[in-house]
């Protein structure tokens, strides 16, 4: 399990982010676990406000948000890098729309990534993105999730149907640290 | 009927009749659409919306042009938007295939205002007819009845219409019914396709900043 750090600065990141989610009116959270949304996810769960859905693949949620959105209410999308690769095409009809959607993706497949299978995708995430027109920022630091998640939920849901977008965040893989995989010995 | 049995004589033939289905799915549409009240609506890609556009155009019907397996997704995520309201997603077979872990998604969930209602004529019915896994006995409803959805159905008569229709419009949910169609092609009846148009005035029929016309 990829562990936040030792400091409280870092470990409290999730915290400001469902903060700021809450702040923001969202009320419905849909995501494909990644062990780096795991507090996220835990403090969304525990929320009455917000509905906690979780998906079993990642395209689900953009159809979710979309229809969250024709009645009203506001979503996010939780996932790991490699789940950017899945809503490829549902992010056509959400351009198509002007749909807003805003995907949280913490990132696999960068700096001490042990797992090379996650690195063709983790190394694709922003690329695939931008071709399917969508605002991506980066968050690199613990201190700038929050901001940033803010950021992009303005920025989906702008009150301009015309303008409505969707906003990837894309959480750096230093901010959640490295997985490990440790074999037992005999 | 039994959905397990091999597939139909004939399955891999353009056109002609799925397996057991008498029914004309514009018909079954306009029935459940007629004095719809304040039923929400997504339809599928393709036929389904197309035969939603026949019934007539309505600012609460949401017609996909694209995003193939997400139309169960979006009713879901209306459906936990407005709990006060009823939903239902019309699709077709091969759409709801492309989307099959969105009934394991809605299981989960069990919104007891959401109803999916499949016109299943076994058939892509946009690319030359071509049988879908359903023509081989893959079954939906017994899939959703897994997924835990509340209530399933097959339909295969217009006898069993009326019962489906109170069950989309006040029963509890969720609710997935298989209606055997016609695989057959009507004529063209094409929704909007402008889809900022058509997010725009659901939201706002919706919000009740224009009345929906009756």
């Amino acid at each position: 399990m990829s562990e936040p750090g030792a400091s409280s600065h870092v470990a409290n990141w999730p915290d400001r982010v469902h903060r700021a989610l809450s702040l923001a009116g969202v009320t419905q959270v849909a995501y494909v676990p990644d062990a780096g949304h795991k507090h996220l996810i835990d403090l969304c769960h525990a929320d009455p406000t917000m509905r906690a859905v979780p998906l079993t693949s990642e395209e689900e949620g953009v159809g979710l948000s979309a229809g969250a959105w024709l009645g009203g209410a506001k979503s996010v999308l939780l996932m790991q890098s490699s789940g950017v690769g899945n809503v490829v095409n549902a992010l056509a009809m959400a351009r198509e729309c002007h749909f807003p959607v805003v995907m949280i993706v913490t990132m696999r497949g960068e700096e001490g990534e042990t797992n090379p299978w996650q690195v063709p995708m983790g190394q694709a995430a922003a690329i695939v993105l931008e071709a399917m027109g969508v605002e991506a920022r980066r968050a690199e630091a613990p201190e700038g999730v929050a901001p940033a998640v803010e950021m992009a939920i303005a920025s989906a849901y702008n009150a301009n149907g015309r303008e409505e977008r969707a906003v990837a965040v894309l959480i750096s893989q230093t901010v959640i640290g490295v997985k490990h995989f440790v074999e037992v010995a005999d | 009927m039994s959905l397990a049995s091999p597939p139909p004589e004939g399955a891999t033939r353009a056109g002609g009749r799925a397996h057991g289905a008498a029914l004309h799915r514009r018909d079954v549409v306009a029935e459940l659409l007629a004095d719809r009240g304040d039923l929400l609506v997504v339809a599928g890609l393709g036929a389904s919306a197309w035969d939603c556009a026949a019934a007539g155009d309505h600012p609460l019907t949401f017609s996909l042009w694209g995003g193939m397996g997400q139309a169960t997704m979006m009713g879901l995520g209306l459906a936990l938007a407005r709990r006060d309201r009823r939903v239902l997603v019309l699709t077709g077979d091969g759409e709801m295939l492309m989307g099959l872990g969105a009934l394991a998604t809605v299981g989960v969930q069990g919104p007891q205002n959401l109803a999916v209602v499949v016109l299943d004529n076994e058939r892509y019915g946009e690319t030359g007819m071509q049988p879908t896994h359903t023509a081989h006995g893959v079954d939906l409803s017994a899939v959703a009845r897994a997924c835990g959805f509340r209530r399933t159905m097959v339909v295969t008569s217009g006898q069993e219409i009326p019962g489906l229709r109170t069950a989309v419009h006040t029963g509890d949910g969720p609710l997935l019914a298989v209606v055997k169609v016609l695989a057959e092609s009507p004529p063209l009846v094409l929704p909007p396709r402008d889809g900022l148009l058509l997010k725009e005035r659901f939201r706002r029929a919706l919000a009740g900043e224009m009345p929906a016309p009756q």
